[in-house]
């Protein structure tokens, strides 16, 4: 699925088992505040949307990417490019 | 008004954690006197040295020493000055010939740091438009000097071939691309399948730069490190090095035989923006790197001892890293921070310092004693480094808690 709503559903799949304290995720939820991630936590998040996708991600986007919602624009974005 | 520290208040919370539980501060160990290149004396107590990485034991060989004593008396203490400007003297060009020697390369730049020479050679090599590939489990400063320049920055899955060639497929063909690879990763003392790597990377039409930091002096006929012996030399761009591990001393280098390399001089700020080496560790850099072209029984004994280090700790029941020896570096793989700790203090009581590793330096979730071996160590110590891990096994009951 590359509409919005589904991409944002999937990357909720991936999270989820990354949310160790099983708080409610939302738009946003963010990765480092909220979900407590260290940095190598995400980068190994971002290689598994990459490849859900079939899409570059590079790391230096991350820092801009700080809620669920920032990385599901995201990945839209680069999905639909 | 907000405490700009207060961010770091968890990470000072969890060190006083760990040393109320009464053990000292893993990362405050000082060095009262050193004796030799695997014995010095720490909290007054002879110690075995089994984690400095100073792989062919050169800090005290008598030959580097003179060369440095020379240099300091004639040369002073220090350049004042960066190498573009002031600090550029004979001792600098005479250990950038050495390095093109030992690696047979018609180009060498002799950094601050091995820091400074990764900081500085990714981040001006890859800029706007470049992509950067590296391996996940990628040094600090190789990361570092992806966060200072422009370059778009992609990471595959340690040491995966599959992984690397997925990622790099997905890249417009037309950019320009640096994959990064190491030739020996240092925490967990594994190795890269630089034949299968360096091979999908120029298919892609990437450059290839190789980190041979815990390589050099031991891999390969000339000792030039991993991508040596694993036949990859005509297909490597760059190779980066450090004089702070086998050479003995401090400083970083970049080696190449790209016929543009020599302009980097002048457009890498890392390089231009920090004073030079002082006239001794020049000296005596050049000194112990052409000493290391003959080192053959050192390397030899190095590789001996690293094999016995890995079979005795394999046979008292440890978990290591890596299931044979694969470099100089044995690491013991634990449960926890606690029993890491504990276990390091143990053997620090017994006379054995190893390096304490624990994320995020470390791959995700895993706990380190790290070992690594000098060619100087004797059949003694390495029996005493065995006898102490055993009982500090037994002391710190690390056995009986892996079988509950």
């Amino acid at each position: 699925m590359t509409d919005r709503a589904g991409i944002y559903a999937r990357i909720i799949e991936l999270i989820q088992p990354l949310n160790s304290k099983s708080i409610v995720l939302t738009e946003n939820t963010s990765f480092a505040g909220d979900l407590e991630m260290d940095s190598l936590t995400v980068m190994d998040l971002v290689a598994s949307m990459e490849d859900e996708w079939d899409i570059v991600m590079p790391l230096n986007m991350l820092p801009d990417l700080e809620t669920i919602g920032q990385v599901a624009d995201a990945v839209m974005r680069l999905v639909t490019k | 008004m907000s405490d700009l520290l207060s961010k770091f208040d968890a990470l000072a919370a969890e060190r006083a954690g760990v040393l109320t539980a009464g053990v000292r501060d893993p990362f405050a160990i000082v060095m009262e006197q050193v004796k030799s290149p695997t014995e010095a004396v720490i909290d007054g107590r002879d110690t075995i040295l089994l984690g400095t990485y100073n792989y062919m034991g050169m800090t005290f060989d008598p030959d580097v020493i003179a060369a440095g004593q020379e240099a300091l008396a004639k040369f002073g203490a220090g350049t004042t000055g960066s190498r573009v400007l002031n600090g550029t003297y004979q001792g600098h060009k005479a250990c950038e010939e050495a390095l093109k020697d030992f690696y047979g390369m018609d180009h060498a730049i002799v950094f601050s740091t091995g820091y400074l020479a990764n900081l500085g050679i990714v981040s001006t090599l890859a800029g706007k438009g470049d992509y950067i590939i590296l391996d996940a489990d990628s040094h600090a400063s190789i990361y570092d000097g992806c966060y200072l320049g422009n370059a778009d920055i992609v990471r595959f899955k340690h040491n995966s071939a599959e992984d690397l060639e997925k990622r790099l497929r997905r890249l417009p063909p037309e950019a320009g691309k640096l994959v990064i690879l190491e030739g020996v990763y240092s925490m967990l003392g594994d190795i890269a399948p630089l034949k299968e790597l360096v091979a999908i990377a120029k298919a892609h039409g990437a450059m290839v730069l190789v980190d041979e930091a815990h390589g050099m002096g031991f891999f390969g006929e000339n000792g030039r490190g991993v991508y040596e012996a694993a036949g990859v030399a005509d297909d490597v761009d760059f190779v980066i090095g450090t004089f702070s591990k086998s050479v003995g001393t401090v400083g970083g280098f970049c080696v190449s035989n790209h016929p543009k390399f020599e302009i980097l001089r002048l457009v890498c700020r890392p390089y231009v923006f920090t004073a030079s080496l002082p006239p001794a560790v020049v000296a005596c850099a050049a000194t112990s790197i052409r000493k290391l072209m003959h080192a053959h029984d050192k390397r030899a004994r190095l590789w001996d001892m690293s094999r016995k280090l890995h079979g005795g700790l394999i046979a008292q029941g440890f978990r290591l890293a890596t299931a044979t020896p694969e470099s100089a570096i044995v690491s013991v793989l634990m449960p926890d921070q606690e029993t890491t700790v504990r276990m390091w203090q143990a053997l620090l009581e017994l006379g054995v310092y190893v390096n304490m590793s624990r994320p995020p330096a470390t791959p995700a979730g895993v706990f380190l004693l790290r070992c690594s071996l000098c060619a100087a160590h004797s059949a003694e110590q390495l029996e005493a480094v065995l006898q102490h891990f055993e009982r500090a096994a037994a002391e710190t009951g690390l056995f009986r808690q892996a079988a509950e």
